[in-house]
């Protein structure tokens, strides 16, 4: 059955504020699941989207598929424990940064460890939007907010580097308007087995308003964030001439065409490799030193979680002879009274 | 001179010495053998929290306590007959336990003037300064025996000297004419990889068996007959274990597969590596990030279709409680296990006590009431765990087990059942629309049981949300205030209604009269040896003992009004005394508190009746 966008639309009115950048999220993705279930053959029954509380967490309430709204910070857990449970599900993990960095950010740690297949779509607007405009956890350092009136005094979190530190096999970036490059790389996720961990740098009108506009204003952007292609050269800017290169043991900007710089000089992303010394420092990347990576930065293939308790599982049973409980409280140490 | 074996209906020893000296192996052994041999047996685990504590102080005596008759026995007994006591720490700890006559068998070579220090004896007269003198006391050199016979095999002294508990053991089993097979298979099984080890276990066995029918202190040997029981294939079994054993059989009848998403703590961490054990079956069990992450994976677990578990005891239960609210307004099966301990915070993690009933009954934000069930012996737990799972599947909600530590660790003979016996479980699961339904209504109920029904993620045009926000029928999230109020009355008329599934209260002894006794949970065995005992003293009492909390069986009313006075007896400060003033309050409640850690003793529950009697 061929799906379109509508499908996955609720009947729910969607409440989020005008301007609000989930509304590009929510569109992508609905953009991006009849693409997914084409191409894995999953059927509209097959999704579940699970959320934590924030803004980003209303989500579930606008996809006609199933759907839980869970608590603060808690949505990683019960997600892992639906895949576990049932590993044919498509599991969609719907979470902000306060969400998954501050009150969740032990779920989001281990679940990325372990390399459960499920899906994380991190909202990353650098504030508490639903509370009303606290800083979070990537709230830049000297951020001005309601709880931070003298600045914050904090450093941020960075989710690409925390994912890299928890051995993570799977992590893109990408901005809330740039619909195609989201909707992208959603499919780009669900075809990855193991957590994918996306962050959305998005935007919330009325707490934090251009808050990211330094790299996604239209008149710079294009110079200001580099999307990255596997087995592409590391090349941006809106003369397609700026590149990445080593310097040492850092990332360098350079101009193809000065100082003797070819394109053979730029480096070519690998997403796929498997030491992430190149990939943290991908994540890294600020401006205006550097340009922010968007993109798919690190795709490598792992054993999963799921499909590890479902071997162990199958292994343990194949070499048992006890199938039912009479056989197995009937085992071991026993004694008969007649 | 040839020696009299002499009848005894029942014997309680209590093995003690440093928490790293082998005694909860050696209880556990010598009660399996009872078992074996046909004894009922109860047996009462009493240990420290440090895994090895400060040698040879008080703080370090583990102990491990095992009743056995020839007949029933429903308690680990108060007071012992023998007490092994490994060291002059454990001696001067447990000398308070001693019958008049009881025999102690120590170590005596421990009784050299650095452990008599470390214990805080003043003199060098361990026996004089505890007053100890109509009892029979044996007295083996065991630590010297034992590094000779450490010697003999080839065997380095420290390696050696960690069998002296099988000394011990083995003079045990001369006393009362035991086998030692059971503990000789054991020895070889368990250490089958080390054949030096095989053969120290077993020869200082030997070696305390030899030097009881040798020494003259015991000049006589007892011997417990086994008790009738009712035929059958019995196993011995601790609480814990029958929890998890209770919940994979919930599992068979309902064809739901078991989740348990758990997190490590004392003293319910073993059901989570019984479970773990089982794999086989298909038993999923994770171990967590902590306590929350445990029950909310047990809630993406039961909105995918398992029979979703979480384990705990109270600290972790306080962590929990959120997420407990989360599966109450969802109305998902789920069961929550909590093993109580001693409290508040980390309090005496490994002792016993009941005072989280008033948690599991009121700790949560909101609305929020959750149906409560607590076992009553180490066996019960079984079934308490399978009813749990049985109600919680068809009536689509959090059920919690109030377990205790008492009967997590403790043991019991149990005739296994027949799992044809059980009764089948079927939630309402669902795979197709109502006629009248355009989309799915989450929480359109069972106008019986108010139970929702089980749409299960994957199932076609079945698509719905749940989530924490309160919400319609319809499953629209709604903060209308009659939507909120019906469905706050809904849940809880939900759980009330299960009140017409589980069985009536029932009164053993008198049933109508002057004094009722009101007990709940663990403290069963010994409310029911209390009843004997005054019934046998000519004191008239009835006793009623609730395992169903929360709903309370249909007839609680009607028993208490047909006694004069009402005497709760809890290990907690009064949690279900308060408890039945607010559910009837036209009676009059006493109340009999211990908050010590430890469970009652028959004799003060005898002597409380005996006050309010006079």
């Amino acid at each position: 059955m061929k799906f379109t966008p509508q499908d996955f639309k609720s009947d729910q009115e969607v409440k989020w504020c005008p301007g609000c950048g989930d509304h590009a999220v929510l569109a992508s993705i609905q953009r991006a699941l009849p693409e997914i279930s084409e191409e894995l053959g999953y059927s509209r029954e097959r999704y579940v989207f699970v959320s934590g509380i924030g803004c980003s967490s209303r989500f579930p309430y606008y996809m006609k598929t199933y759907g839980f709204h869970g608590i603060h910070g808690r949505a990683a857990a019960i997600a892992t424990g639906m895949k576990v449970a049932n590993p044919t599900l498509s599991i969609w993990e719907m979470t902000g940064d306060g969400d998954s960095l501050a009150i969740g950010g032990n779920h989001l740690i281990h679940a990325i460890r372990r390399n459960i297949d499920i899906n994380i779509v991190l909202f990353n607007n650098k504030i508490y939007g639903l509370t009303k405009g606290q800083y979070s956890p990537t709230s830049k350092w000297g951020s001005i907010t309601r709880t931070s009136p003298y600045g914050t005094v904090e450093h941020p979190f960075n989710p690409g580097a925390l994912a890299m530190g928890a051995r993570g096999t799977f992590f893109a970036r990408t901005l809330d308007m740039e619909l195609k490059l989201t909707s992208d790389i959603m499919v780009e996720a669900a075809r990855h087995d193991g957590t994918a961990l996306v962050e959305v740098l998005q935007n919330c009108v009325i707490f934090n308003d251009k808050t990211h506009a330094v790299i996604t204003d239209r008149a710079f952007r294009a110079d200001r964030t580099i999307v990255l292609r596997h087995g592409e050269p590391m090349v941006y800017g809106k003369d397609n001439n700026k590149g990445l290169v080593l310097d040492g043991l850092k990332l360098k900007s350079v101009t193809i065409g000065e100082d003797g710089v070819t394109l053979d000089d730029i480096l070519v992303h690998n997403a796929e490799e498997e030491n992430h010394g190149v990939h943290m420092m991908l994540c890294e990347m600020q401006w205006p030193e550097l340009p922010v990576a968007l993109g798919v930065i690190r795709r490598v293939k792992d054993r999963t979680y799921d499909d590890m308790v479902r071997d162990q599982l199958t292994e343990v049973a194949n070499k048992s002879q006890i199938r039912c409980m009479n056989d197995m409280l009937r085992s071991g140490d026993t004694w008969v009274v007649e | 001179m040839p020696h009299k074996v002499i009848d005894v209906q029942d014997v309680v020893i209590r093995f003690s010495g440093d928490s790293g000296d082998g005694m909860q192996l050696t209880g556990s052994l010598f009660a399996d053998t009872a078992a074996f041999f046909g004894n009922d047996i109860t047996t009462f685990p009493d240990f420290p929290a440090e895994i090895r504590a400060p040698q040879g102080t008080l703080s370090g005596v583990s102990g491990y306590q095992v009743h056995i008759g020839s007949s029933a026995v429903y308690t680990p007994g108060d007071y012992c007959d023998v007490l092994v006591a490994m060291n002059p720490a454990a001696l001067k700890s447990n000398v308070k336990w001693l019958k008049p006559n009881a025999t102690i068998i120590v170590d005596i070579d421990t009784f050299d003037e650095k452990g008599l220090q470390k214990a805080g004896f003043k003199t060098d007269n361990a026996f004089e300064e505890l007053n100890i003198k109509h009892h029979n006391l044996v007295t083996p050199p065991i630590t010297t025996l034992t590094k000779e016979s450490a010697n003999m095999l080839g065997l380095d002294a420290k390696q050696g000297l960690r069998c002296k508990n099988m000394f011990a053991l083995g003079i045990c089993y001369y006393m009362y004419n035991m086998s030692m097979e059971h503990t000789e298979h054991f020895i070889k099984t368990k250490f089958f990889k080390t054949p030096a080890l095989v053969d120290m276990n077993l020869r200082v066995l030997k070696d305390g068996y030899n030097y009881a029918g040798n020494v003259e202190a015991i000049a006589d040997t007892y011997i417990v007959k086994p008790a009738k029981q009712t035929p059958g294939v019995y196993r011995n079994i601790n609480g814990n274990t029958a929890i998890a054993w209770g919940l994979m059989a919930a599992s068979e009848k309902s064809g739901r597969p078991l989740f348990c998403g758990s997190y490590p703590i004392t003293p319910a961490t073993g059901i989570l590596e019984e479970l773990a054990i089982h794999k086989y079956l298909g038993v999923k069990t994770l171990q967590c990030e902590d306590e929350i992450a445990g029950i909310c994976t047990a809630i993406g677990a039961s909105y995918a279709g398992s029979l979703a578990v979480t384990t705990t005891s109270g600290p972790g239960l306080s962590l929990k409680s959120e997420a407990l609210g989360l599966a109450v307004i969802t109305e998902l099966p789920l069961v929550v296990v909590n093993v109580q301990r001693g409290g508040p915070s980390t309090g005496i993690p490994t002792k016993t006590e009941q005072a989280d009933l008033n948690q599991a009954l009121y700790g949560r934000n909101g609305e929020c009431p959750v149906a409560i069930i607590a076992p009553n012996s180490p066996s019960h737990c079984f079934e308490a765990a399978f009813y749990a799972a049985k109600y919680a599947l068809e009536h689509m909600m959090p059920v919690i087990v109030l377990s205790e530590g008492f009967l997590g660790n403790g043991s019991e003979p149990w005739r296994i059942p027949d799992m044809n016996d059980f009764p089948t479980i079927n939630p309402p699961l669902v795979d197709a629309l109502d006629e009248d339904e355009p989309y799915f209504y989450p929480f359109r109920r069972d106008p019986e049981t108010l139970a929702r029904r089980w749409a299960l993620p994957g199932t076609p045009n079945l698509e719905h949300r749940v989530g924490g926000l309160e919400k319609n029928h319809q499953g629209a999230v709604s903060s209308d205030p009659l939507v909120h109020e019906q469905m706050v009355r809904e849940r809880e008329e939900k759980i009330q209604r299960l009140a017409h599934k589980i069985p009536p209260l029932e009164v053993v002894g008198e049933q109508e009269g002057d004094i009722l006794m009101v007990s709940w949970g663990g403290t069963y065995g010994h409310m029911l040896s209390a009843e004997s005992q005054l019934r046998e003293q000519g004191t008239k009492v009835g006793l009623a003992h609730f395992d169903y909390i929360n709903p309370l069986p249909l007839n609680t009313e009607d028993v208490l009004k047909r006694f004069k006075k009402i005497i709760v007896f809890e290990l907690n400060s009064g949690h279900f005394a308060n408890y039945l003033r607010a559910k009837f309050p036209q009676f009059q409640y006493l109340q009999y508190n211990k908050i010590q850690g430890q469970p009652f003793i028959v004799t003060e529950i005898v002597e409380a009746i005996n006050n309010i009697a006079k």
